[in-house]
């Protein structure tokens, strides 16, 4: 509907993306909205004081590096199918799967690590505050790890190729968001602590 | 048909391909599943009419309280049942519960949902030319989650602990304590549940909508050729992607403080002489979380209605709008400024006061751009033809609601003064003027101009007129008394004052002000009446019954799925062009091009009709 009306040339048909391009990238607007409201509380309650200081549990570094991975990989998907070829987007897909899989146990046996140091999600905001962020986080990865079944599932029909973007390019745009958003949480958790 | 121009190669076409079996409908795909914006914009409609009738009654019954402390409400006992006291009063916790749906229904359901929902919804696709929103589904999903989010807050009505009582601001620690009083219950919890729905559903609108003014507008349709009110709905909708978020992360740790034990709103309180075991929290990062949503909704609340006003302004009073791009700027100011001022309900939260300075300041500036567009609607009107239609009496309403209201805003953005007033009921006569009163005539002037275009036939104007006057004065003898009683102090969400001296002798305007109110309400039934005739037995109407300029009325009368059967129309002009001083008629469509009316042009405009000619738009037309 956006491309096709060049009959007349006169008033010009007014700039225009990819609708529900665009609405991927309204709705990551409103989820940065969620986070800038938790960050931005967790730093007007932390000027309060009474806030329990703790180490921040070590395998985040691990996490981080299989989220900056997956991102890598899922590009890599992404340019395979521009240049149709489709095994290439099945591999990146799947390795993006597991990546994605293996953030989320990773974000799980923080949690458990916490646990050991006796930071519960029950107690001083601080340890809640840990909690709210990275599980919030944790269930946006998970949207997307469904989104990214269903594109998988799609390539494997090989319905993901270079006349088939939009659906590979908004899954790219939503996943490189969340890891962009991970690198924030965990610096902003590293400052703020 | 949708369906006639999406010739797109390859990957725009997939979301397109839902619109293609839609020729033959049938009941549920035409009127509960529907994904024609039109459809979706009455469902709202409907809705939100359910919700004010709802809203409305809850008022009447603590109207009831507040007016006539001592009348027997014995009578009240079939349906509301253990809530009325063995003595025949009202339980004063139901009064609570009572105030706080009311606030919740009338904010959220009816002048968000019901009032961007249905305009947003209907003129959108309508005014800047495009089939359908960006998303039918998104669109249909938007009101289901709504329906839904309604279904939750109904329930919770009829729960034996009572709804929500905590006030619709829902503050902790009185909202996240059970033990506070009995709605802070299971009450508390489905208003939560209902929220989350409501907050997810408008979220599916605003992006909807924004993505829709960008993406699909017309050929000619730049944004300085857009009507107002397509201004004002997009703008409304920016501010709902950025504060209903936050609405949500401050309900989610609610969620968590109330239902999980949590520390984040909480610390060191004493029920019953015994310890909580919560120690840390802070209620006052409540207030700041829920205002920054908080102020941003009182906008999202009237900028559509603005819009409306404009809309229907101009056209009544067959002069452009005075200002158009002023009034852009202006809307655009108070989109950012919202945003900046939140703190205004917190100046006696123990805030340091160099801050309340500071947003004392900032909210200040907010009179600047507001001021601007009552001037413009002024002058829009003076020595202008004006047709006093239902609608345009109640724009002309809504400006008188919003100047009377908005100076009272003045006084209590003052960080001293609101030491006075703060929750008292001059609070409550501020936010009823220039929040309820003035988006709830811009939802009335919006129904009964767009009427004939929902429903394919006219209201009845002088039903119309006995309904807006009735409304008109019966909201100043409401609101207005409510000034006195409230510099006097009476404060606000109280559910007796007989018990202090101080304020016995606001008995008398107390009961003034109950009778007041339900008179106006009962008047709502007028137009109720009106409204449910009209659809059915009402005067047919012609293709453009206030002869007005933009695109929705060059549509056939009952516009199908698709909008235009045709072609869309391409636009030539802005959408004001009233009375324009040579032209044949006084008013000139957007879609007529300027080689059409060279008697009326200005320089610039032949200019462009030299271009237009080289471009073939004559011939464009004369093929139509
Ligand atoms: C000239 C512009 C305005 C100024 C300076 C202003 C200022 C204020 C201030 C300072 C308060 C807090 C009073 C208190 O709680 O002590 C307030 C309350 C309120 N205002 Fe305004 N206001 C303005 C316009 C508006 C508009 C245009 C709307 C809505 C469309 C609005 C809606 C409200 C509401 C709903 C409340 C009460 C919220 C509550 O406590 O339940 N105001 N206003
Ligand atoms: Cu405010």
């Amino acid at each position: 509907m956006v491309k096709s009306v060049d009959m007349v040339g006169m008033p010009k048909r007014p700039l225009a993306m990819h609708p529900q391009k665009f609405a991927m990238w309204l709705f990551i607007v409103s989820v940065v909205m969620i986070f800038a409201a938790l960050t931005s509380a967790y730093i007007v309650r932390q000027a309060e004081g009474n806030w329990l200081e703790f180490q921040l549990p070590g395998i985040f570094q691990i996490t981080t590096i299989l989220i900056v991975c997956s991102s890598l990989s899922l590009q890599w998907a992404f340019y395979s199918a521009k240049k149709d070829k489709l095994e290439g987007v099945k591999i990146g897909l799947g390795l993006t799967f597991v990546l994605g899989l293996g953030f989320l146990i990773g974000q799980f046996q923080a949690w458990s690590d916490l646990v050991q140091e006796e930071v519960f999600f029950v107690g001083n905001p601080s340890g809640s505050f840990l909690y709210v962020l990275t599980g919030l986080h944790g269930v946006h990865l998970i949207s997307a790890l469904i989104f990214l079944l269903v594109v998988l599932i799609f390539a494997f029909k090989n319905k993901v190729h270079s006349q088939k973007l939009v659906t590979i390019e908004m899954l790219a745009t939503y996943w490189h968001f969340l890891g962009a958003l991970w690198l924030y949480l965990y610096v902003f958790l590293l400052l703020y602590r | 048909m949708a369906t006639a121009d999406i010739h797109v190669p390859g990957a725009a076409a997939h979301h397109e391909e839902h619109h293609e079996h839609e020729h033959s409908q049938s009941f549920v795909s035409k009127y509960i599943f529907s994904t024609d914006h039109k459809m979706i914009a009455k469902q709202f409609l409907i809705t939100g009419i359910f919700w004010a009738l709802i809203g409305g009654f809850l008022s009447i019954l603590f109207r009831l309280q507040l007016g006539f402390p001592d009348m027997d409400l014995e009578w009240l006992r079939p349906l509301l049942g253990g809530w009325i006291t063995p003595q025949g009063k009202l339980d004063p916790e139901f009064y609570l519960a009572l105030v706080t749906m009311h606030g919740t229904i009338m904010v959220f359901f009816v002048l968000t949902a019901g009032l961007s929902g249905t305009f947003s919804n209907f003129l959108i696709p309508l005014q800047i030319g495009a089939r359908d929103m960006a998303s039918g589904f998104m669109n249909m999903l938007s009101y289901w989650l709504f329906f839904l989010s309604g279904i939750i807050m109904f329930i919770s009505l009829f729960l034996s602990t009572g709804p929500a009582g905590g006030g619709w601001t829902i503050y902790p620690p009185l909202s996240a304590l059970p033990q506070a009083i009995s709605g802070s219950g299971a009450g508390m919890t489905l208003w939560l549940v209902a929220m989350v729905f409501f907050i997810a559903s408008s979220l599916l609108g605003s992006i909807n909508y924004i993505a829709t003014v960008i993406n699909m507008r017309t050929k000619g349709m730049s944004f300085t050729r857009l009507p107002l009110t397509i201004w004002a709905f997009f703008l409304t909708a920016v501010i709902g992607v950025l504060s209903f978020p936050v609405l949500f992360a401050a309900a989610l740790l609610l969620v968590f403080d109330r239902s999980f034990g949590t520390s984040f709103y909480l610390s060191e309180i004493y029920i019953g002489g015994e310890a909580l075991p919560n120690v840390g929290g802070s209620p006052v990062l409540f207030q700041h979380l829920f205002w920054f949503l908080g102020h941003p909704e009182v906008y999202i609340v009237l900028l559509p209605a603005l819009g409306i006003t404009s809309e229907v302004v101009a056209t009544n009073s067959r002069k452009p709008i005075f200002g158009y791009r002023a009034m852009i700027g202006s809307m655009m100011g108070i989109t950012v400024l919202s945003f900046v001022v939140w703190a205004h309900h917190m100046f006696v939260s123990g805030m340091n006061p160099f801050l309340g300075s500071i947003f004392m300041f900032l909210t200040l500036i907010i009179a600047v751009p507001s001021a601007v567009k009552v001037f413009n609607y002024l002058t829009t009107l003076w020595r202008g033809n004006i047709v006093f239609t239902p609608a345009m009496l109640f724009s002309i309403g809504l400006v008188s609601f919003f100047i009377s209201g908005g100076i009272t805003g003045i006084f209590l953005g003052n960080s001293a003064l609101d030491i006075q007033l703060h929750d008292t009921y001059f609070v409550v006569a501020h936010f009823h003027l220039v929040m309820g009163s003035a988006s709830f005539f811009g939802m009335m002037a919006g129904i009964y101009h767009w009427f004939p275009k929902m429903f394919g036939r006219m209201m009845d104007a002088k039903l119309g007129y006995l309904h807006f006057w009735l409304t008109f004065v019966g909201v100043y003898l409401v609101f207005f008394p409510m000034h006195y009683i409230g510099i006097a102090g009476f404060p606000r969400r109280y559910y007796s004052w007989t018990n202090f001296d101080a304020f016995s002798d606001f008995l008398d305007l107390n009961t003034f002000v109950s009778v007041a109110a339900i008179v106006t309400f009962g008047s709502q039934l007028i137009f109720l009446f009106n409204f449910f005739y009209s659809m059915f037995r009402g005067r047919r109407t012609v293709a453009n019954p206030w002869r007005s300029n933009t695109l929705e009325w060059t549509t056939p009368i009952e516009p199908g799925h698709g909008n235009w059967p045709g072609e869309i129309p391409t636009v030539y002009r802005w959408p004001y062009d009233y009375s324009k001083p040579g032209a044949k008629e006084d008013f000139i469509a957007q879609d007529v091009p300027f080689s059409h009316t060279p008697e009326s042009n200005l320089d610039i405009e032949n200019e462009m009709m030299e271009w237009e000619k080289e471009e073939g738009v004559i011939a464009v037309n004369e093929s139509k």
